[in-house]
């Protein structure tokens, strides 16, 4: 049976790594992250876990070791958040160009400067284009469902990539929630025995990783890698309807929530949909058709499916929690936008940035862009395209 | 039974770096690769970090290397080894793999003493069963002589270049050898490429001791050095008679010196061959000249002491 439990969302990401017991972790410390791998040595301490611990100098030292430890041929972790995925980054395009299935928790939190240890999703973004699949994460439950499905297709033998799970921090990695953990044993036969492939430690057949590729064949590697990504998506739903049989827990490359027959929308990532879906109950009893579209794939993001989704709405906004400085929008939107620039009809759209630094995202915030989005719908017009909200003037 | 450090032995074993890579002809550093693997039986895994040495020895389709091997940045082939040996490890615990493995890091001394450091100290810090080699050309070759912290006094480098206003490189050397003795690791030792049989000795002995070793190897690199395509061994061979490299291994703390020469060589005896150096000889940079061989003078007399504190006490 599985068990019912109060946990956070450090606890519950915790708990997943040990049940998929890897083989090898690289751990330093970041606030909201720190709690998963301090969790997470204590099991290594107390042998209820096989994995042999690094505790390494730095986040860069992390990912260069969890490189050297997925080459080598193995289950490989590690986590962090903000500065660290920051200090990463190098390593990051590395890690996917040599197609390592590192499997990463990325609590999200925001960026320096001003330093600020709450979240927002700079951090995530900042490494959406490396190569990396994305899982983004609504609550606990769903980031402790990430992970383990995480494994299983960052593994899988036709992509091998790694993989990050984002949640958001503190908001989720602290506040205790109920949920669902699955039993040891399903886990295990869940993410199976780990296949390598070309092992560095198969001293018989020696491989070099890593080679000098100039102008003759690079592109050709990145054709590749955008090929291999284009396979991620399938191989999600593979995974999420084998882990439906399992738990009932419904998983695509994105949620709706009551979408079908919406007339506007609200596109938004992670624990701001929660606040979200509410306000829209609110909004349906006044007999307002409003819906939600949450991305949990977002990285290779399923541009045609999320376009399909949205383009019968009269007016969408996406919610960005991040921006992208430099004159232009906020980078959900962007993906947005582009999904929806392939359509023949498109709705009217625009981006509000929220809740950045851990700023709280409240129901009113929800309702001023509900409103806005009536508005919209009924004069043909966006009044503003791009506006920061629940912010002083 | 390991194979006899004797050159008819050695040289009926396969080489674990081929020829074909495409570093400069003359070059120092596949020498010292070459002699590192081959002063061992044992099946060894590599990690390279960026440098004149990763980007010539695999280039799509081709590789050098006969063994397992990764490169994965400039600054990292610490760390990366460190989670190579770290799965070895785990997988050994597992009951999946019996073998005997060694796993040997190569960086240039850019790589080493200065962007890698960190990474470096880490790894040795936390006591991986790895040798760290670093091959000293002394400078940041592969992108074109820039000045690392181990480019010696006086030299002329294309960032701190001998113009009107600068007479070359004015900061001595950082000891890095020394820096990673203070680590108190186990193994520690110099070598070079000139002596053979220390080297391999050095490194036979590194792979029988458990935990973090590491060995700083005089590499020539004639491009940057401005010095004769073939001068490779000989001037590795002045560098240390002059007392510039000292032979020495720093073994659970005790500093043995493993050749002393029998007549210190000057140091412009080492100078002198390489345009490096060129403008050292200039009667305005006379005082430079004589900086750099205090410098030797004092490292070496230090040296000295340094064996004769730290020897065992005899009864
Ligand atoms: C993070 C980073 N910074 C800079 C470089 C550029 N770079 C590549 S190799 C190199 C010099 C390597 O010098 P060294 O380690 O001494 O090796 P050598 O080429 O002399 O053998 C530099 C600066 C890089 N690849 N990565
Ligand atoms: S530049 Fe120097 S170190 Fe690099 S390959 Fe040529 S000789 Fe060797
Ligand atoms: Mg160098």
């Amino acid at each position: 049976m599985p068990k019912i439990v109060a946990v956070t969302g450090n606890e519950a990401v915790a708990e997943a790594l040990r049940q998929v017991n890897p083989d090898v972790c690289a751990a330093y410390p970041i606030t909201p992250q720190t709690d998963i791998m301090q969790r997470f040595s204590s099991f290594a301490a107390n042998g209820k876990v096989k994995t042999e611990m690094i505790l390494v100098e730095s986040e860069h030292s992390a990912m260069s070791a969890c490189v050297g430890a997925s080459a080598a041929g193995g289950r490989v972790i590690t986590a962090t958040s903000s500065q660290g995925l920051a200090l990463m980054w190098e390593i990051l395009w590395i890690a996917s160009g040599d197609r390592l299935p590192i499997v990463m928790p990325l609590v999200n939190r925001a960026l320096s400067a001003p330093i600020n240890i709450h979240g927002d999703h700079s951090d995530g973004m900042g490494a959406r284009d490396c190569g990396w699949i994305q899982l983004w994460s609504e609550n606990a439950q769903e980031a402790y469902d990430n992970t383990i499905q995480a494994f299983r297709i960052a593994e899988h033998l036709d992509i091998r990539l790694p993989a990050m799970v984002c949640m958001d921090g503190f908001i989720i990695s602290h506040s205790i929630t109920r949920m669902e953990y699955l039993e040891d044993e399903k886990v295990k036969s869940f993410v199976g025995e780990f296949k390598t492939l070309n092992p560095l430690l198969d001293i018989e057949k020696p491989v070099s990783y890593g080679p000098l590729i100039l102008t003759d064949y690079y592109m050709e590697y990145r054709k590749a890698h955008e090929h291999v990504m284009s396979k991620v998506p399938g191989v999600v739903k593979q995974v999420a309807d084998e882990f439906e049989k399992m738990t009932g827990r419904k998983y695509g490359l994105f949620e709706t929530y009551r979408l079908d027959d919406a007339e506007v929308g609200i596109v938004v990532l992670n624990s701001a949909a929660g606040t979200t879906k509410d306000v829209i109950d609110e909004y349906r009893a006044k007999g307002i058709k409003a819906g939600l579209l949450k991305p949990r794939l977002f990285r290779p993001f399923p541009y045609a499916e999320v376009g399909d989704a949205l383009k019968h709405l009269k007016a969408v906004c996406v919610l960005d929690r991040a921006d992208a400085f430099g004159g232009s929008f906020g980078p959900l939107f962007m993906d947005i936008a582009s999904s929806l620039y392939i359509q023949d009809k498109k709705p009217l759209m625009f981006n509000r940035i929220y809740g950045l630094g851990g700023r709280d995202y409240m129901p009113d915030q929800a309702e001023h862009v509900l409103n806005e989005l009536v508005e919209t719908a009924k004069t043909g017009k966006v009044q503003s395209v791009k506006e920061y909200i629940g912010v002083r003037e | 039974m390991a194979t006899p450090l004797s050159l008819k032995e050695l040289s009926k074993k396969e080489d674990r770096l081929t020829s074909g890579h495409r570093m400069c002809s003359g070059c120092g550093a596949p020498t010292v690769v070459k002699m590192v693997m081959l002063a061992t039986d044992y099946p060894v895994i590599a990690s390279n970090a960026t440098g004149c040495l990763e980007v010539s020895t695999c280039i799509q389709q081709f590789t050098s290397w006969n063994i397992p091997w990764i490169h994965n940045a400039f600054e990292n082939a610490a760390a990366t080894l460190s989670g190579v040996e770290t799965m070895y490890r785990s997988l050994k615990k597992q009951g999946k793999i019996d073998q005997e493995i060694k796993f040997i890091a190569f960086g240039g001394d850019g790589g080493t003493y200065d962007i890698g450091l960190q990474s470096l100290s880490g790894a040795m810090e936390r006591g991986h069963d790895m040798i760290y080699v670093c091959y000293d050309n002394g400078a940041y070759m592969n992108t074109g002589i820039q000045r690392s912290s181990a480019t010696p006094l006086g030299a002329d480098t294309t960032t701190c270049p001998v113009g009107s206003a600068n007479p070359g490189k004015v900061q001595e050397r950082k000891d890095l050898t020394r820096i990673m003795a203070a680590h108190g690791i186990p193994y520690v030792a110099q070598a070079s490429p000139s002596n053979w049989a220390d080297l391999m000795k050095k490194v036979r002995k590194a792979h029988e001791i458990k935990g973090p070793k590491f060995l700083n190897i005089i590499a020539p690199c004639n491009r940057g050095w401005r010095s004769k395509t073939d001068d490779a061994i000989t001037l590795s061979r002045i560098a240390v008679d002059t007392c510039y490299w000292p032979l020495f291994e720093i073994e659970n703390g005790v500093t043995k010196i493993t050749y002393k020469p029998k007549e210190k060589k000057p140091l412009v005896d080492f100078l002198k061959p390489q345009g490096r150096f060129k403008h050292l000889f200039a009667p305005e940079n006379e005082w430079l000249l004589q900086k750099a061989q205090e410098v030797v003078d004092r490292n070496w007399d230090r040296l000295l002491r340094e064996e004769e504190f730290t020897a065992p006490k005899s009864e």
